[in-house]
């Protein structure tokens, strides 16, 4: 009997010890293998338009951004890194950033989009849940959201999530 | 001196003005803030996740109050409102989830604890009583019946 009591206890600490291990901040997102919501947005310093069905036939990642956000520029590094490789399209949705601050920022800190999309009254970011900005999409050839990063990409989650599954999603 | 008191009446005045200042714009239309405020009281601020997305200031908050706002113009009822904010951040944004499979654990954990509770002091009262019931053999009976009638002993 005692014994009993004492293993139910240890597997209630267990359980908790396992719940102080999970992040709490990352909900999972309703919309991994739905469709990517349609917008169409400007181009950030073009005069050109863009929408998601564009991208039709291709595996690309949006990448939500803003010169607010400081742990965008922890994964800037990252970006950068993955657009050298040009493995797919990058595209940016820059989220609620007044003036000409994403300009600026891309001037400063290097731009590695293919082009950035401007959502300055953040009504797209609602459509696509965001709530943590930097958020990234890992979008399929039939526009199907396949995955989201709530947070920074880092060079280990590059390597060993986003890469992998662009590699299954292209073949 | 009358022109130093009225400085200072002044200044004493100063923060009574910055306060009105700083005040939220006031509700143009008070039946669509009321239910505005009783559907985001269901509602989880995802940035700041104790809180409710009626008592939250943090700015995606106040973005997604403008979007109901909207949509309660817009005629929409309160599930399509709810569902609105179910399909882009998921059930957790409800106070009050669903009860479904991902959420039977969630709903039915607290009696299923309730349950165990019991059964585990269920079990413990069996035990005592087994540990405290005693067996009489037939010369112990004789010797209590003995005691409580004559109150001597055999």
């Amino acid at each position: 009997m005692r014994i009993g009591l004492i293993i139910a206890f240890l597997a209630l600490v267990a359980l908790l010890a396992i719940g102080l291990t999970r992040n709490p901040r990352e909900v999972p997102s309703p919309l991994v293998g739905k469709p990517a919501p349609a917008f169409e947005l400007p181009r950030l310093g073009q005069e050109a338009r863009f929408s998601p069905a564009e991208m039709r036939g291709k595996v690309w990642l949006l990448n939500v951004w803003a010169s607010w956000c400081v742990s965008c520029r922890d994964e800037h590094p990252v970006l950068v890194d993955f657009a050298k490789s040009k493995r797919v399209p990058l595209i940016g949705l820059n989220y609620k950033d007044p003036g000409d601050d994403a300009m600026k920022w891309l001037a400063r800190f290097g731009d590695p989009y293919d082009f950035s999309v401007v959502d300055a009254n953040g009504r797209i970011g609602i459509d696509y849940g965001v709530y943590g900005v930097p958020e990234t999409y890992l979008i399929d050839r039939a526009g199907v959201i396949r995955y989201k990063q709530i947070g920074p990409v880092t060079p280990e989650l590059m390597a060993q999530k986003i890469l992998p599954l662009i590699q299954e999603l292209e073949r | 001196m009358k022109r130093l008191v009225c400085l200072l009446a002044a200044l004493l005045l100063l923060p009574l003005g910055l306060q009105a200042r700083e005040a939220p714009p006031v509700a143009t239309d008070e039946k669509v803030e009321q239910r505005l405020n009783a559907i985001a009281e269901e509602l989880r601020c995802l940035v700041c996740q104790n809180e409710s997305l009626a008592a939250s200031r943090a700015d995606l908050a106040m973005d997604l109050k403008r979007e109901v706002r909207e949509m309660i113009k817009a005629g929409k009822t309160d599930a399509e409102i709810r569902d609105f904010m179910v399909k882009r951040y998921g059930d957790f944004v409800l106070y009050r989830p669903p009860l479904k499979e991902s959420t039977l654990l969630l709903w039915l954990g607290p009696f299923a604890l309730l349950v165990a509770g019991f059964a585990v002091l269920a079990l413990f009262v069996r035990r005592r009583r087994a540990a405290q019931a005693i067996t009489l053999t037939a010369e112990d009976e004789r010797r209590a019946e003995a005691l409580l009638k004559g109150g001597e002993r055999p």
